[in-house]
């Protein structure tokens, strides 16, 4: 069983993924993808998990179906800082230094990202955006601790960094081509993509006509919204109401739990993180974007920014990244034994 | 309605407008009612019959001829004089009730309505602030808090059904009753939701408490305020009605006894006696009616005075600093729980809207408490407030050092501070304002129910004393009258 598993998972998944773009070109995508996750066996088998589907190579070779590339002709999550560069000055991070303390914009209401556990007697911020907010003030002023987390609202994210309220903001931020006109992002920490979450015994099955006069809530200034509002009409039915919007994304699951949504529009890892609370919803159909989170900075902070993707490169390869999210994510994602996509750290591309 | 006839055409809802029949103008259908018969024909004109004298001018014309000698002069006199008294007594005992009964009201109706409907606004916010600092508290929630909740909600669910009982069916007073009524168990629901997924450690929890406080906010507070400022303009008008001078029955009453004073006079001068025991009878009676009327009244305007001054203006004053403080905890609250999610600008840069909130309260309060102690009229109102003022301000300091913590990024100890593990907690400050604001407005109740009540017993018996001492003074001037015309006979 154990031994047949990944095999079958590896032909059968991809393949239904890439139906239309004809057998020949998916049995080369399917051996090509074989092929690049060989390197990757030895260590996901030591972490215990099946191997999965996920992994770099596969995200790109997506990429062309799933995403758009900027008007630079860069796809948006491949336009950071590379750590390496720079030239000395330091000005940025040297402030928070000065400050003793580092100032982070996060959510309180994702479900293992950021979110106040009620559990928790000390009412301290758990998940894994906060995590990395942790490994990042550790860096920069060597005490892990020094964090001030901000609560910001999805539609107040860029203005936050913009006035100079918080210094970074992590917290399920996805890089777009739009926003990087507003503030810069550090190197990918972790991909997903948009995806439909209704109750189980709903007739919608994914994001396509099933849709069609069913009211559908999103979050305020969220890239679902932004799907959303360019696909009416196209991909899913012009009949689809879309105009629930809210401040969080999880004002939808109590819009949904009360009836008065049918489906929710979200990240797939945030919508996961609705279905853990929730037995009676689930993920419908497949995510219908690729997506990138990234640490959102000011265009100005150049060299925080690098500082961030330092963070990140040592998080990833110290097996921090892994760790946490084996403890915040795999029990949500990782379902049915299968390995989700957003398992393995996107690879970064530095500009 | 069975036999209704159809000798009409049949109705059409559209009549067609260039039809050359002349139409009956079209008459909505009554309901209830049986369509009217045949339109009024030629042939009921009512005849023009021979003018007729009437009762009114056949009796001017009599007491013209009976005018003519003393004796009738006497009796159209008598008759008018009898007439003049019972009308000063009948006018006296009407105002006396209408004022009798609106001093009731405000004692017993209008005021507790008022208190009521304040009551119903405090102890929903308090609910609210309980459910927010329960939430804030986690684990640590204490059971008085949980059980602070729930004594909030089944007052205002009682001072609800209260409020529904006193209010006019399908005012909007009941309205705002019934959908206040619909709004709790609603709210009461989303909070219930919020601790069950609480007690499973899912966020969504915060989202549903988020839904709760704002169903508070925007839907049952603005309500809950709406009733109290109609219960409020009840209360001012049973008092304007109850404080209205009696004008009518005092004119009445001057005016008997000037009358009385002139028959006594004509009697005088025209058979040299000086009394005539009927007509000063009479004109002792009106004379004690009267100053009864405005010395009663007098005395009850003043206690209603006294009791609006020294009750019920402290007692708004202390309502809207309960108000105050109940909105500051709640904010103080929500600011660590929301962490600066939701902002408002000051001076164009964002800042936590909840911060700024409690700062807004506070001073609110604190402006409150002074207009309160300057109302005060005793020691003992006064040391409540001087309390809830001292407590205030060690609430505010506190505060402060519990907001720079916070600022600072020490999330852990501002929290504890406020949740009331950490050392000089600013809960303990909240609950003794509080405290001492309930016992103020205890006192101050208590100081409108003595002044109300005395105003309203200013006026007991008059109505009845009024009709009984005016028929008295009526019968008085009849014997009085009949005295003098009996030496005719």
């Amino acid at each position: 069983m154990n031994a047949q598993r990944p095999a079958g998972h590896l032909t059968q998944r991809p393949r239904a993924r890439l139906r239309g773009w004809g057998g020949v070109g998916a049995m080369a995508v399917v051996c090509a993808l074989a092929l690049s996750l060989v390197p990757l066996l030895p260590r996901a088998r030591s972490s215990g998990a099946p191997v999965g589907s996920g992994g770099p190579g596969l995200a790109h070779g997506r990429q062309a179906a799933l995403e758009k590339k900027c008007p630079n002709g860069r796809y948006p999550q491949d336009q950071s800082l590379s750590p390496a560069g720079g030239g000395g000055g330091t000005a940025n991070v040297d402030a928070i230094r000065t400050r003793g303390r580092l100032v982070v914009g996060v959510d309180t209401n994702s479900y293992r990202w950021g979110y106040l556990n009620p559990n928790n007697a000390d009412g301290e911020l758990e998940g894994f955006d906060i995590d990395l907010a942790h490994r990042i003030a550790g860096d920069i002023l060597g005490d892990p601790a020094k964090v001030t987390f901000k609560a910001i609202p999805t539609s107040r994210r860029i203005d936050a960094i913009k006035d100079g309220e918080v210094d970074m903001v992590v917290r399920t931020m996805t890089i777009t081509c739009d926003r990087l006109n507003d503030v810069a992002f550090s190197a990918p920490y972790f991909k997903t993509g948009q995806q439909v979450l209704a109750p189980k015994n709903s007739t919608i099955t994914g994001y396509d006509d099933t849709l069609a006069g069913k009211k559908i809530c999103s979050a305020q200034s969220s890239t679902a919204l932004d799907n959303l509002t360019a696909d009416k009409g196209h991909r899913i039915p012009a009949s689809t109401d879309i105009g629930t919007v809210v401040p969080n994304q999880l004002d939808c699951l109590v819009k949904l739990q009360l009836g008065e949504v049918d489906a929710v529009v979200t990240d797939g890892a945030l919508a996961a993180s609705q279905a853990a609370q929730d037995p009676t919803v689930e993920l419908k159909g497949r995510q219908f974007t690729d997506e990138y989170y990234g640490v959102a900075m000011k265009r100005t902070s150049q060299d925080l920014v690098r500082q961030v993707n330092r963070t990140l490169e040592s998080y990833i390869k110290d097996g921090e990244w892994a760790a946490s999210y084996q403890t915040w994510l795999h029990p949500t994602m990782d379902l049915n034994g299968r390995k989700s996509t957003s398992a393995t750290p996107p690879e970064a591309h530095y500009q | 309605m069975g036999g209704s006839t159809v000798t009409t055409p049949p109705k059409s809802s559209t009549a067609p407008p260039g039809s050359g029949v002349p139409t009956i103008p079209a008459v909505p259908p009554q309901p209830g009612r049986p369509a009217s018969p045949t339109p009024a024909g030629p042939d009921v004109v009512p005849e023009p019959g021979p003018p007729r004298r009437t009762a009114f001018a056949e009796g001017v014309d009599q007491l013209r001829a009976a005018a003519t000698t003393e004796p009738g002069r006497l009796r159209v006199i008598g008759a008018l004089l009898a007439l003049l008294v019972v009308g000063f007594g009948a006018v006296a005992a009407w105002q006396m009730t209408d004022r009798a009964s609106a001093a009731e009201d405000v004692l017993t109706s209008s005021q507790p309505l008022s208190s009521d409907a304040a009551d119903i606004y405090a102890s929903l916010a308090d609910a609210n602030t309980a459910a927010a600092s329960g939430y804030l508290a986690g684990p640590q929630e204490k059971p008085a808090m949980r059980e602070r909740y729930q004594t909030d909600i089944d007052n205002a669910a009682d001072k609800l059904v209260t409020a529904a009982a006193n209010s006019r069916a399908g005012s909007e007073s009941a309205k705002t009753i019934a959908e206040l009524n619909k709004l709790l168990p609603t709210y009461k629901g989303l909070v219930e939701t919020a601790r069950a997924n609480n007690r499973q450690g899912f966020p969504v929890g915060g989202a549903y408490l988020r839904a709760a406080n704002e169903t508070m906010q925007q839907q049952m507070l603005p309500k809950a305020e709406a009733l109290y400022q109609r219960e409020n303009q009840r209360l001012n008008s049973d008092y304007a009605d109850a404080k209205a001078f009696p004008w009518a029955a005092v004119g009445l009453g001057v005016a008997a006894l000037a009358a009385l004073a002139w028959a006594q006079r004509r009697t005088f001068l025209r058979t040299n006696r000086v009394l005539n025991h009927g007509l000063v009878t009479a004109s002792a009676a009106s004379v004690v009616v009267l100053l009864w009327v405005v010395v009663g009244h007098t005395v009850a305007r003043a206690g209603l005075n006294d009791s609006y001054d020294h009750g019920v203006r402290s007692l708004n004053v202390l309502h809207d600093a309960r108000i105050a403080s109940l909105t500051a905890r709640s904010d103080e609250n929500l600011s660590l729980i929301r962490r600066g999610a939701d902002t408002t600008p000051v001076d164009g840069k964002p800042t936590d809207a909840y911060a700024v909130g409690y700062d807004t309260r506070i001073a609110e309060l604190a402006a409150k408490l002074t207009r309160a102690r300057s109302l005060a009229d005793d020691s003992a109102g006064r040391q409540p407030v001087k309390d809830a003022d001292g407590f205030m301000r060690a609430w505010k300091d506190r505060h402060g050092v519990a907001q720079h913590m916070n600022d600072t990024g020490d999330y852990q100890q501002a929290r504890d501070k406020v949740i009331g593990v950490g050392k000089d907690p600013t809960s303990v400050c909240f609950d003794n304002v509080d405290a001492a604001l309930k016992k103020a407005l205890v006192h101050e109740q208590s100081e409108f129910q003595q002044a109300a009540s005395g105003g309203r017993d200013a006026l007991d018996g008059l109505p009845y004393g009024a009709a009984v001492l005016a028929v008295l003074a009526a019968a008085g001037a009849v014997l009085g009258i009949g005295r003098r015309l009996s030496e005719y006979r």
